[in-house]
């Protein structure tokens, strides 16, 4: 089973040499400490900032300059800002190709929601709903339960959705699952953990193949 | 054309009871503070404010809340104060939320002549409902309508006494998109310079948006999330 990072250093192994990627809040932002060696990305953050670095040295922070998680951070060499409709440009006009973000719960058809519980105080979507609705390639980062021990991979979504049929893939503590044609597809196992288990806690549709590797960390 | 106002006071000239106004920042990056902390001497209530955030308790739009000056928040996310969530789950107050990029796009188009746009952010959502729909390259999208203030109130780094901007890093984020908006756009800067002095190379709004400047008394520039790393 995997830990939060590993989950974010699987990840990681998902970045290609030359891309653009967000990261969204949680799991997601940790991906950035594990990048591959020999790969070249540049970390979009939806307030207005490319070429996102790491945080500042203590007593450098800048009040000016922040993350979409409202965090002080730095920049790098390249790095440039824009206002929040060009940075949704940048997204919504599938300028980034990647975007990694968590979620409450996803269905076997890629539906994602991550934004809103009824009955509970509703902080609002942010950029989410613009981050799924047009990205090629949207991956989660979720446990595979909620903390009543239900699945969170789901037939269909019960809580309101975020987006519709966007998900790609799912990486959880327990395995990598792509989604195609309105199934899980399970591609690989964490370490120690049997196939058994990844399907006892999957409640939507789970294809399952002959021989499921397990992951290289 | 010079565009200086004396100061605080005189740039919220005008706002009244009930009126929508537009305020830049991201979180707390950006915002107007000075004009915040006036809004709140002046005291005009029953105010529709389009902002990203709703600021923290004891700053920024926080401020406005507390006073209880607003009755409606346009916003993509909300409840970093606990003031806030108490009026918004008594009914005090009505929250519109709209998804970040629709937000800013929609503020974009008020400035710009466009009354509606074609989005695929939120098809398939709550967000949909009753919204018209069409079919754009395969994929569904839905139409959301422009968003325009009575007052668009902005805060940038440096700008002129023409009224050009230019702003700071993150701080950039709604500001240019809002001061497009505003049937009068008042900006409040860290340094206000003579025209001719900023390069007209590096002017990210134009001063045509923008009726009223000052520079600004002081700016706390309250980080909300301070996060560092050790020196090795």
């Amino acid at each position: 089973m995997l830990d939060k990072i590993g989950i974010a250093k699987r990840i990681a192994q998902e970045l290609r040499n030359g891309w653009y990627v967000n990261l969204g809040i949680g799991i997601p932002t940790l991906v950035a400490n594990y990048i591959p060696e020999g790969i070249e990305v540049e970390f979009q953050s939806e307030n207005g900032v490319l070429g996102m670095g790491p945080f500042p040295f203590e007593g450098e922070e800048d009040a000016d300059l922040i993350n979409a998680g409202k965090q002080t951070i730095t920049t790098l060499p390249g790095a440039s800002f824009f206002d929040s409709a060009e940075s949704f440009a940048m997204i919504r006009g599938q300028h980034v190709q990647l975007t990694v973000l968590g979620a409450m719960e996803v269905s076997q058809n890629g539906d994602i929601a991550n934004w809103k519980i009824p009955g509970k105080m509703v902080k609002g979507m942010g950029g989410a709903m613009d981050l799924v609705a047009s990205a090629d390639n949207i991956i989660v980062a979720m446990m595979h339960s909620n903390k009543a021990g239900e699945s969170k991979l789901l037939k269909n979504c019960t809580l309101p959705l975020t987006g519709v049929g966007c998900v790609k893939k799912v990486v959880t503590e327990l395995a990598v699952l792509e989604i195609i044609d309105g199934a899980f597809h399970l591609i690989e196992r964490a370490p120690g953990v049997s196939v058994e288990e990844i399907v006892g806690k999957t409640e939507g549709l789970l294809i399952v193949p002959e021989f499921v590797p397990e992951m290289q960390l | 054309m010079d565009k200086v106002v004396a100061n605080v006071s005189a740039a919220l000239d005008g706002i009244e009871d009930g009126m929508t106004l537009m305020l830049g920042g991201f979180g707390l990056c950006g915002i107007p503070e000075n004009s915040i902390l006036e809004l709140v001497k002046k005291g005009k209530k029953s105010l529709t404010c389009i902002s990203n955030n709703a600021g923290v308790d004891g700053f920024g739009l926080g401020l406005l809340l507390e006073s209880k000056q607003i009755k409606k928040m346009i916003s993509s996310y909300v409840g970093e104060n606990d003031e806030f969530e108490r009026q918004m789950l008594s009914g005090e107050l009505e929250v519109d939320l709209i998804p970040q990029g629709s937000l800013a796009e929609r503020c974009r188009a008020g400035g710009a002549g466009i009354p509606a746009f074609y989005t695929p952010a939120g098809f398939g959502t709550e967000i949909a409902e009753g919204k018209e729909t069409r079919i754009y390259n395969g994929r569904p999208h839905i139409l959301e309508s422009a968003l325009t203030a009575d007052f668009a109130i902005v805060k940038a780094w440096k700008g002129d006494t023409a009224g050009n901007l230019i702003y700071k890093a993150s701080a950039r984020n709604f500001n240019p998109l809002m001061a497009m908006a505003g049937k009068i756009t008042i900006a409040e800067v860290e340094e206000l310079v003579p025209a001719g002095t900023l390069d007209p190379n590096q002017i990210h709004t134009p001063g045509i948006f923008v009726q009223r400047i000052f520079q600004g008394k002081a700016f706390e520039k309250r980080i909300e999330q301070r996060t560092t790393r050790k020196k090795e």
